[in-house]
């Protein structure tokens, strides 16, 4: 990733921008934090929030007119919150805090001329910054409606202690402010509370930086009643002197300095319209904290709020993408984001829910391309899929064949190899149903390639879509029926040219085939990642379903909105305690029992606990209950494809091929259910423990363990070295516990 | 290159079935990604086969694996 794209993809995530009170008071008072203290009844905090960054706050708190309130989010779910009484709440129930600290004298003096409420705030402000500042003045205060007693007296004497000599009662002829501009390295003037003549002098000040006609004179506008605004001029003109006596530019980077537009997005859909507290006089402890509470605390997390992985790394794209950025740059050391890299679904819901198209998919998926061309993918991360996959694509899955006696085809029926795999038989089914009612049927068993492509191996998945593509013009160029959303997905990607039907529009023209059941109990339809873009895919499953009489409930985020079951983009391979974490999110999506058209969705959520069906389960009924069918482990899974192609040929085309026994592949052994569970955690098939044990076998080499008698072998078939204990028994070999790791042993150990 | 001692990699009952002999804490050379690691390891002392027990090959040796992975 380039800078210029990562610095793209940061603007392009709004969770950072500021909230819409902050940007619209001219001051930018941290409203949002201020709410949450006081919504704590934490007084005290915050007023330290309003003291930091308002001038003279005691006075300023008391008067502000709160712009926020015009632009508040909260404004149209009950009305704005009342930040400027609850700021005054808070001006009289906080205990007061001492004046900032003034930074180092800069050796610079500025003459404050008025000593209205611009005036004080400017001098505030210029102090702050450590000029040594002058107050000049007919009276302090002038022009301020009434306060209570002592507040403005201790705001004149925290504005002594930051360093500013105020000289009160001066008369202030238009001499004084030409002599000042010899004595003093700047000058700003309050125009509201100052003779007429000097105003006229000075002219219209510039509204950017205040200047006037005279240089390094500085002058609030005429006329404005707005406190807020007023001390906004203040400190717009200490602003403009810090440059002008720093020789800057008095223009470039302002732009932010007064109130302005934000781009932070908050979603109202799910918030409950509350009015603010009713009462007349001044707030008690409770009313205000209620108030406080209205506070919709704004923050965007659209993406975060749906997906399970966003939520895991607990911060959000636009930390991600630096994450992802600097995991790249690195040279020397460790990546720190290998894993949030490939733990991404690539589903797209963030992309969906986003205001600005933020995709995360993008970005890891890229990411992974390019840590796959510079060898830094961790090999750890995806190699049992891409086993897997090369497992479906190898001779004793593959199969492209016209239909038996037929020597073309109109279609070619792609089951995909993650429903052979879970249900070799609805395939077998399916693939009768549509000969019988379709007539020039072919059949094509391959992978689609989608898992290389999610493992950022882009030369493996474009290696596969040729074969695949070759093996498809070998069949005379049939329209292919998918029946994998992913597959129809990646097919369509991969083969723009071709026309792909789903296997749900072909049922829902030519109607249920025989023997298709209901349920009577309603059941959540759920849409597959796959899906999101395609609604006529969501429109046609819905149509069979219907037919069916299914009554259908829909579960949360569904539809273009559709969650992942946490088996997309591999993530259950990468990483998965995350994946399941995933599946157990979308499974808690409804109640009722799941009925999806996604097989590796079935099998996720089944892997959850939660009841899941395929629609193939209701129209080619095969056993009472399928929504308590497990979820066929990974070496059941390889078998069923190796066993529905040996069934197919040997049915339908009348072949009796088996293929070439492995030696392995003759020892027979059993396992407690211990090991079947870590066989599927550690992604140790039934015949890596098959070769350990015909190694053990042959070579002779194992241990045994004294006390158990049992014995211990190893062995390392491609890269990874397995081990397995076992017991041999007089009904055969018992399995007590596997392993495995990466690492070799150098040496003899086989 | 120091060796590199795992508490885990206790002998633990375990002796070659196929030499008949008790097994030994040895040094043992690992490897992963062009890394090498000197580990001592029980070993039989007349064959070399090496005990890889299950806790340190998902604990502490995988742990090493994923840092190589990651670097």
């Amino acid at each position: 990733m380039e800078q210029a794209e990562l610095r793209q993809w940061e603007q392009q995530c709004v969770q950072e921008e500021v909230p819409w009170c902050l940007a619209a008071c001219p001051l930018h008072v941290d409203a949002k934090a201020f709410c949450a203290l006081m919504a704590q009844q934490r007084w005290d905090k915050a007023w330290m929030v309003l003291a930091k960054t308002l001038p003279v706050p005691g006075i300023l708190a008391r008067l502000c007119d709160a712009p926020c309130q015009e632009v508040c989010v909260r404004k149209d779910v009950g009305g704005a919150i009342e930040m400027g009484r609850l700021e005054r709440f808070c001006a009289e129930n906080a205990k007061p805090v001492a004046p900032p600290r003034r930074l180092p004298s800069r050796g610079k003096s500025i003459a404050v001329f008025g000593g209205g409420l611009t005036g004080l705030c400017g001098a505030w402000e210029l102090a702050r910054r450590g000029f040594d500042v002058t107050l000049s003045c007919s009276v302090v205060g002038e022009g301020l409606p009434a306060l209570p007693d002592g507040v403005l007296d201790a705001e004149v004497a925290s504005l002594e202690k930051l360093g500013v000599v105020i000289r009160r009662s001066e008369s202030l002829p238009l001499e004084r402010l030409q002599d000042c501009l010899v004595d003093s390295d700047a000058a700003f003037i309050d125009s509201a509370s100052v003779p007429e003549d000097w105003t006229v002098f000075l002219g219209e000040p510039d509204a950017m930086t205040l200047g006037t006609t005279q240089l390094g004179v500085f002058s609030s506008p005429a006329g404005e009643s707005s406190a807020i605004m007023q001390a906004a001029a203040g400190r717009r003109a200490a602003n403009s002197v810090e440059r002008f006596t720093q020789g800057v530019s008095m223009v470039s980077g302002r732009d932010h300095e007064g109130p302005y537009a934000t781009r932070l997005f908050t979603n109202l859909a799910s918030v409950d319209v509350v009015e603010p507290i009713k009462t007349s006089g001044p707030y008690s402890e409770d009313t205000a904290r209620d108030e406080a509470k209205r506070c919709l605390q704004c923050e965007c997390m659209e993406c975060v709020k749906g997906c399970e992985y966003l939520r895991h790394f607990n911060y959000y794209p636009k930390v991600y993408v630096r994450q992802v950025y600097n995991n790249e740059s690195i040279v020397m050391g460790t990546r720190q984001a290998n894993t949030l890299i490939n733990s991404c679904m690539l589903c797209g819901l963030c992309e969906t829910v986003c205001p600005e198209d933020f995709s995360m998919a993008d970005v890891c998926l890229q990411a992974r391309q390019t840590m796959v061309e510079t060898g830094k993918m961790p090999q750890s991360a995806h190699e049992f899929a891409l086993r897997d996959m090369a497992f479906a694509d190898g001779d004793r899955c593959t199969l492209a064949r016209h239909a038996p006696g037929e020597s073309s085809s109109e279609y070619v029926f792609f089951p995909g190899c993650q429903l052979t795999a879970s249900d070799p038989e609805g395939v077998m089914a399916a693939y009768g149903d549509l000969r019988d009612r379709l007539g020039a049927v072919g059949l094509m068993l391959h992978c689609c390639s989608a898992p290389a492509a999610w493992a950022g191996r882009q030369a493996l998945a474009e290696a596969s879509m040729a074969t695949l593509k070759q093996q498809w013009e070998d069949l005379g160029c049939p329209r292919i029926i998918a029946a994998c959303p992913t597959c129809l997905k990646t097919l369509r990607q991969g083969l723009p040219d071709v026309e792909i039907l789903s296997h749900w529009s072909i049922l829902r023209a030519v109607g249920l085939p025989s023997g298709a059941m209901s349920v009577p109990c309603p059941l959540a339809v759920n849409d597959p990642c796959a899906a999101r873009y395609d609604p006529l895919l969501r429109e046609d499953v819905r149509a069979v379903l219907d037919r069916m009489r299914v009554e259908m409930v829909e579960p949360a985020y569904n539809g273009e909105l559709a969650q992942c079951c946490g088996y997309g983009g591999l993530v259950s391979e990468a990483n998965p305690d995350l994946g399941l974490a995933v599946a157990d999110v979308r499974a808690k999506g409804a109640d009722e029992d799941f009925v999806t058209y996604c097989i590796m969705c079935r099998d996720m959520i089944a892997k959850t606990g939660k009841r899941a069906m395929h629609v193939y389960d209701l129209l080619y009924p095969r056993q009472d209950d399928p929504a308590a069918r497990p979820s066929p482990g990974y070496s059941a899974r390889r078998e069923n494809r190796v066993r529905l192609k040996e069934q197919l040929l040997r049915d339908v085309w009348g072949q009796d091929e088996t293929h070439t026994v492995e030696p392995y592949e003759s020892i027979e052994f059993d396992v407690t259910d211990a090991v079947a569970r870590s066989m599927e955690d550690r992604r140790i098939l039934k015949s890596d423990i098959q070769k350990v044990l015909l190694q053990a076998r042959e070579s002779g080499t194992r241990l045994v363990n004294r006390e158990t008698g049992y014995f211990l072998a190893s062995f390392r078939p491609v890269v990874m070295t397995y081990w397995v204990e076992y017991e041999e028994r007089a009904a055969g070999l018992l399995v007590h516990r596997v392993w495995c790791h990466r690492m070799k042993i150098q040496g003899a150990q086989p | 290159m120091s060796v590199i001692k795992v508490p885990e990699a206790d002998i633990a009952g375990w002796t070659c079935a196929t030499c008949g002999t008790e097994l030994v804490l040895a040094p043992v050379e690992l490897e992963y990604l062009d890394s090498l690691f000197n580990v001592e390891l029980p070993r039989c002392p007349s064959c070399g086969f090496v005990y890889i027990p299950e806790g340190l090959a998902l604990g502490k040796m995988h742990q090493v694996e994923q840092l190589l992975e990651d670097k």
